[in-house]
């Protein structure tokens, strides 16, 4: 994962003697090694194989974690799972499931199995099992199709453990896990101006689908939940769009729906230290399947658009506390100035206001306590009054909620803080535990399940 | 010579409800009144009766009786609604008196039994001088000045019927106290952007559930509301309700210190119509009495009375704005009046002039919706035009 040279992308695997498929021409280079991988891996990889059958890629030789750029291939197998540290890519999608009533602990293996090897060929730009068009034509494919010819997309697949799969919502032991359940996974207290909507919170289960390419992100999810059918089920799905947080020096900040740049004092992949410090679950901190991995925050944060639109520019950098045209923090003149939050104006107010966003979420105001953001905005057409149905999807990785978000959002909830909640609900919530990186060979979770 | 007339006025009385004509330095006020004997008006439940209809400009005292049901309130209107003088909350058969500086120009009287809407309305001639037309910053300073008057005037009336909510309480009728509620949620609606200026008093008064936590009890209007209407008892009401007068009475007393500017007016506009539209129309605010409609009419009012003031100040910077605003307004006024309830009717709630939330049809929401957006963008235009940015 902390590879980041940057090569060209080479062949995902040798070419074959196979004549290619009937397949239009078209320039994008990928397209090959999608279909050729087809014929090589053909029903080895068959969807929910035996449990344990870990398939070893050889594949993605060219794939990095690091400076991939749009179009390639983002390393599934390493240390950490990717997804996290990696560079934000444009698009989301985010699930959710919910372990079906029947399953057993043999299912769950089977399906973070299944999940691992489909995961590893569909962020290799390859489909899934014995592909869309490959197979028997007498039995579905075992791909959906709709992914069939395009690249890569950086696509990665980063999955996380929730609350439920350890203790259920009746504090059963469902699957032998309850003492595995590490303390950084509490439930989440509620916040101060929480309307959470429990239909869209929670969750046993999460996969966050992460590509240039909707298509390639939707792709994945839609067969991941196909893959689970009969052992889980998908509790709610969230599109994104528009990575609201760089997440490496490369990349420029981009602007969340309010208009405003969004990320810049977050942490970036280049800094390990940083990853290390606020990110990355070490050693002893909690069971040792939690080693190298990270817990993940998600809030659906809807904004409440249309009356940000008529405020005035004044009025919303007060709230934010940054300029909207440069991001740079009020009183100084660049993006990546720090914020002075003693500063002044000539009559003695605090330049940036006492209930600043920015400085109600800075480190200082929370003993230190950073994320690694890598929200996205949302929207998802509009609401019974005509509104739009919008905002971030934010989520954060961290070493520990409990000092790291709760802290945050302990100090920003509620009318009497953040100026920023005039504008904004939380609507949906959510935490998982997001084991470490797979093996070639291995599965998702493999330390947890022993 | 302004701010004489207002300390003038100021000592006549707690009755004395005084507003300052916005139309720059009158030198009008300084003449005798018109005669020796007050002008009665009769505020019934659909009339509005004024003894003279056709005065002289000067200083004139309305006796104002209220003929009518239920509670109500009179305005004397400029052109354009501008309030030049208003006195609120008259309970059914008692008198208020009224005085107001009246240049020559028309105006109407309006009776608002139930304190909504658009009133019932009689027109008043004032012959004799008009006012001078003012400079930008008389105009401005007598927005102010008007706005002020209106602030402390709610601010009052806030206080006398949270008084007697958290009476009813005490003396155990708890169908007084029900009745007695939305009428005190009006009169804080009506100023809510500024009762917010107070740091922490504002949540004190009108946080949710949601907003309480460890350490921070829920407490102030809600509280109560969900006692009375959700638990439908007064057990464990008083203490609360006694709280509340005390810090509704904290809140009386800062609205006096307040550093009122046409940018805080002019926010404070757009920031009532924002709470219309993120917690009245969606029915977040009053989820135990459903009577949002009441608090939309109260940031409604307050956010007119705003335009109204400063619409001399507006109509000298951007003409086209205050024309906007006015067909706006209407739109949205007399859409809320559609959904008015007398008792007996489907989705009445005693003590509110409007039919509950509940009763309210999505199609119903989504309309008034669609309005307050309307009005929400040029509402944020104003602070823009009477600062010249």
């Amino acid at each position: 994962m902390t590879d980041t040279s940057s090569t060209d992308r080479a062949p995902v695997v040798p070419p074959t003697s196979e004549p290619p498929p009937a397949l239009p021409e078209t320039p994008r280079a990928t397209r090959v090694s999608r279909r050729r991988m087809i014929g090589l891996i053909g029903g080895a990889a068959a969807v929910g194989g035996a449990a344990g059958a870990g398939i070893t890629y050889a594949a993605t030789p060219g794939a990095s974690a690091g400076a991939a750029s749009a179009g390639q291939a983002v390393a599934f197998f390493g240390d950490h799972q990717a997804g996290i540290a990696t560079p934000a890519q444009d698009r989301l999608h985010f699930a959710a499931f919910d372990i079906g009533p029947t399953a057993t602990r043999a299912d769950l293996v089977a399906l973070l199995t299944a999940w691992t090897n489909a995961a590893a060929r569909m962020t290799a730009g390859l489909d899934v099992g014995t592909g869309a068009v490959a197979g028997n034509p007498a039995v579905p494919p075992d791909d959906t199709g709709e992914a069939f010819g395009l690249a890569p997309s950086r696509l990665t697949l980063t999955v996380g453990f929730g609350p439920g799969l350890f203790t259920d919502a009746d504090g059963r032991d469902r699957f032998g896990l309850a003492g595995a359940r590490p303390p950084q996974l509490a439930e989440l207290p509620a916040f101060r101006g929480d309307a959470l909507d429990p239909a869209r919170s929670g969750g046993d289960l999460c996969v966050q689908a992460c590509a240039d390419d909707p298509q390639v992100a939707v792709h994945a999810i839609r067969n991941l939940a196909r893959i689970a059918r009969g052992t889980a089920s998908v509790r709610y799905s969230q599109l994104g769009f528009g990575r609201t947080s760089s997440t490496s020096t490369t990349q420029a900040t981009s602007r969340n729906l309010m208009g405003f740049k969004d990320g810049t004092a977050n942490l970036k992949a280049e800094d390990t230290v940083g990853l290390d410090a606020h990110v990355w679950v070490g050693a002893g901190e909690g069971p040792a399947w939690m080693t190298g991995g990270s817990y993940l925050v998600t809030r659906r944060i809807r904004m409440v658009i249309e009356p940000w639109d008529s405020t005035s520019l004044t009025e919303q950098e007060r709230v934010i506390g940054r300029s909207k045209g440069s991001g740079a923090p009020l009183g100084a003149a660049n993006e990546f100035d720090p914020l002075d939050l003693q500063a002044q104006d000539a009559s003695g107010r605090p330049v940036i206001d006492a209930k600043a966003h920015v400085r109600l979420a800075h480190p200082s105001t929370n003993r230190g306590a950073t994320l690694l953001r890598r929200g996205y905005s949302f929207v998802d057409g509009t609401d019974e009054l005509g509104r739009l149905d919008a905002g971030l999807f934010f989520m954060a990785y961290q070493r520990d909620p409990r000092t790291q978000f709760v802290t945050i959002q302990t100090t920003l909830a509620g009318k009497f803080n953040d100026a920023l909640n005039e504008y904004i609900q939380h609507v949906g919530s959510g935490v998982f535990a997001c084991p470490p990186g797979v093996a070639p060979g291995g599965h998702w979770g493999q330390a947890l399940f022993g | 010579m302004r701010s004489a007339h207002l300390r003038a006025a100021t000592v006549l009385g707690p009755l004395v409800v005084t507003a300052l004509l916005a139309a720059g330095c009158s030198s009008s006020a300084a003449t005798a009144p018109a005669g020796d004997g007050s002008i009665a008006v009769d505020a019934g439940d659909s009339t509005c009766g004024v003894a003279q209809t056709v005065i002289a400009a000067g200083r004139h005292t309305f006796t104002i009786t209220n003929t009518a049901s239920q509670v109500t309130e009179v305005y004397v209107y400029a052109a354009g609604d501008r309030v030049v003088g208003e006195v609120e909350n008259v309970g059914p058969s008692t008198t208020r008196t009224l005085i107001v500086d009246l240049p020559a120009g028309d105006y109407q009287v309006a009776c608002k039994p139930g304190m909504i809407g658009n009133g019932n309305r009689t027109a008043l001639t004032v012959t004799g001088t008009p006012a001078p037309t003012g400079t930008a910053d008389q105009n401005l300073q007598a927005a102010v000045d008007s706005y002020r008057a209106y602030v402390e005037t709610e601010a009052q009336a806030l206080l006398d019927t949270t008084t007697t909510l958290a009476t009813t309480i005490t003396s155990g009728d708890l169908a007084a106290a029900r009745q007695a509620y939305p009428t005190a949620r009006l009169h804080y609606e009506r100023i809510e952007p500024i009762a917010e200026s107070f740091g922490d008093l504002d949540p004190l008064i009108d946080m949710r559930i949601d907003d309480a936590g460890p350490g921070t009890p829920f407490v102030g209007f809600h509280a109560v509301e969900q006692i009375l209407f959700q638990k439908n008892t007064l057990d464990g009401a008083a203490p609360l309700a006694d709280a509340l007068v005390a810090n509704v009475g904290k809140l009386d007393a800062l609205v006096k210190t307040v550093q009122l500017t046409p940018l805080v007016m002019g926010n404070g506009a757009k920031s009532l119509l924002d709470e219309v539209a993120k917690s009245k129309v969606t029915g977040e605010e009053e989820r135990y009495s459903r009577i949002d409609l009441v608090d939309f009419a109260g940031n409604v009012d307050g956010a007119k009375h705003v335009f109204t003031a400063l619409r001399p100040a507006l109509q000298a910077n951007n003409s086209q704005l205050p024309t906007t605003l006015d067909q706006r307004f209407t739109a949205l006024v007399e859409l809320l009046g559609t959904h008015q309830a007398k008792p007996g009717a489907p989705g009445f709630v005693p003590g509110s002039p409007y039919v509950s939330y509940d009763a309210l049809t999505p199609a119903d929401v989504k309309a008034l919706a669609v309005e307050v957006d309307a009005l929400s963008e040029p509402l944020g235009q104003i602070s823009g035009a009477v600062t010249g940015r």
